[in-house]
């Protein structure tokens, strides 16, 4: 403290700490603008790689075979819709449930092992994930799955929709849960019709940031939805998703197939960057994902 | 009067007391068994790790991790050269992404106004948004063939008298994989800077300010002094981050199982060898030994990140115990 500030040797000194401090605050506005940068220059180029590769075929055709031209990735649009659903329909009421009691119950120990494991699950690397589908689902089951790919979603998706759940119902003003309990409202029905109710657009808001997170998830699927080139809806069968489409057409050798990733990329990001803006439109910019 | 009311309270409410007892006792014993399912996940999860990986525990021992000898075909599987690459990347993008993660937290905590500090920010967690793959896709095609020639040759000229920037210049690479994990972490770092920035109490900026600091030097007297512990928290999670991205790293670091001094030849991490060889893999020992490379994963993602949220945490407590806000 003292070496910065008491170092007042008059004129001169004070010009060249002002001149310091001047550019150190520019440099920090130089990092900004560095930092976005790259923002731009992969949005830019999505925007025209991807326009220019996008027709009406990719959402209507599938894959074409091995070092054909065209096709589409119809197949993978609906493969993604199928993961992700089935993995909030496993997802969301674990951690919506979980979430409800974490905030009902705050002081034991229980409840702060469970928020605990929470945030450490949010750390959790993606693949690892995946790793805990497999032996759970694809071992046991025989072969890769749409359940084992959606597993591994949910595993990712219960924490971060355990945490803002909870965050959400403690922003409920106690008054109005004591209110309906005043009322004679049994506590389970003050949860759900009242508090749950009351933090339901926040609860919501956690919920769409959770998708948007796990739409974008490729690693977690390499080795659980695996990927297919044929039309597939089966819970029990392997099944395309544009994250795993848009990685195998990026490394491979034909341009054609690198032209439609550039496509399935821009639909991706399309995609999760309106559910996120979305979200952050109607909250008026509150939302913000855990991490 | 006062006899009635509790009188008529007590026969209406007389039979619904049961069911509501009964009600209250599903519904928490529902959402326990939900809450348990997350404690039972983590443990789920270390559990099946271990267990999956066990041949390749009893087969290889410690010499796992000391071994840079990765020969599936002979069935020798070591370590080394994916715990190396990892650890290279990781640095490289925390050397890169730190000063620049500072330098927005800065701006948006000491700069900018309030309306443009919430869009900037905004903008830079817009970059948390971009999938994985996305960043990939965009480093193959135009980051990696960018750097190979604006950015290694320089270097190569400048610095090529140490190992790390010698060798034959090419798209992906050690420090293709740093830099695309550096944009990936920025926005997790600064963000949680940023946050520390802001919880640094006004009174400690206006004491700096009266004492005549200019606003460098309160910066660096009164706001990082204060957030520091809350920074290093930051810098580790963001380290946790770029351990265990996968994809992107996966799509440009070249994949190979060699340890090398240079920064310009390909490599692998722990990571992208588990994305790019897993489904492939065809022995169980192969396999087994892929998921201990998983099993090192999991317990460095769970240490950093507890490490982590501890020292975030502290910055918020000490604020708390001195404001009271």
């Amino acid at each position: 403290m003292a070496a910065g500030v008491s170092n007042l040797h008059g004129e001169t000194s004070y010009r060249y700490r002002k001149f310091k401090s001047d550019s150190m605050m520019a440099i920090t506005v130089g990092a900004t603008i560095l930092t976005l940068i790259p923002l731009f220059l992969v949005l830019g180029y999505l925007l025209t790689k991807g326009v220019a590769s996008l027709n009406w075929a990719f959402f209507t055709h599938m894959p074409a075979p091995v070092g054909e031209a065209g096709g589409g990735m119809a197949n993978a649009i609906v493969g993604t819709l199928e993961v992700v659903g089935i993995a909030c329909l496993i997802g969301v009421p674990i951690g919506v449930g979980a979430g409800l009691y974490l905030a009902a119950n705050r002081a034991s120990q229980f409840t702060n092992w469970v928020r605990f494991s929470a945030d450490v699950l949010m750390g959790v690397p993606s693949i690892v994930v995946g790793i805990f589908a497999y032996a759970v689902i694809v071992r046991p089951f025989g072969g890769f799955s749409t359940l084992a790919g959606s597993v591994a979603l949910a595993a990712i998706m219960i924490p971060l929709v355990t945490r803002t759940t909870e965050e959400m119902v403690l922003l409920v003003p106690p008054e109005l849960r004591e209110a309906s309990l005043a009322l004679g409202v049994p506590h389970w029905r003050t949860t759900l019709s009242v508090v749950a109710r009351t933090a339901l657009s926040g609860i919501t808001t956690g919920v769409i940031l959770a998708v948007a997170r796990v739409s974008g998830e490729t690693a977690p699927l390499l080795f659980t939805a695996f990927g297919n080139r044929f039309w597939s809806t089966s819970l029990f069968h392997p099944i395309n998703t544009l994250t795993v489409q848009v990685y195998t057409y990026a490394i491979s050798p034909f341009a054609d197939w690198q032209r439609q990733a550039w496509a399935g990329a821009l639909v991706l990001t399309g995609i999760i960057l309106a559910l996120e803006l979305g979200v952050r439109w109607v909250t008026g910019g509150a939302a913000k994902a855990p991490r | 009067m006062a006899d009635s009311i509790p009188a008529v309270r007590h026969e209406r409410a007389r039979a619904p007391v049961q069911v509501r007892l009964f009600g209250d006792r599903i519904f928490n014993t529902a959402t326990f068994i939900l809450a348990l399912s997350i404690l039972a996940l983590l443990f789920g999860l270390a559990v099946a790790l271990i267990a999956d990986s066990f041949p390749a525990i009893r087969a290889f021992g410690l010499h796992f991790f000391i071994s840079a000898d990765w020969d599936p075909v002979n069935e020798q599987y070591g370590a080394l050269p994916f715990i190396y690459g990892t650890f290279v990347s990781s640095f490289i993008a925390l050397a890169l992404a730190v000063p620049l993660s500072l330098g927005v937290a800065l701006c948006l905590s000491e700069m900018a106004p309030d309306w443009l500090s919430h869009r900037l920010g905004f903008l830079v967690d817009l970059l948390a948004a971009i999938p994985s793959v996305v960043y990939g896709l965009w480093a193959v095609f135009v980051m990696g063939p960018w750097i190979r020639d604006h950015v290694e040759p320089p270097l190569a000229h400048w610095f090529g008298w140490l190992p790390l920037f010698q060798g034959p210049k090419v798209a992906v690479g050690m420090l293709s994989a740093g830099i695309i994990l550096a944009i990936m972490i920025i926005p997790y770092i600064s963000s949680v800077c940023t946050d520390v920035f802001r919880v640094v109490p006004h009174t400690q900026r206006e004491a700096a300010l009266a004492l005549g600091a200019t606003k460098w030097e309160m910066v660096k007297t009164a706001v990082i002094p204060y957030g520091m512990t809350g920074v290093i928290g930051a810098i580790i999670l963001g380290l946790g981050r770029a351990l265990g991205e996968t994809i992107a790293v996966a799509m440009v670091i070249g994949n190979s199982a060699q340890i090398s001094a240079s920064l310009f030849k390909p490599a692998a991490t722990l990571a992208s060898v588990i994305a790019n060889e897993f489904a492939e893999a065809t022995s169980d020992l192969y396999v087994a030994a892929l998921i201990e490379l998983g099993l090192v994963l999991l317990i460095l993602g769970i240490v950093l990140n507890v490490v982590a949220r501890a020292l975030v945490l502290v910055v918020q407590q000490r604020r708390y115990r001195e404001t009271g806000k």
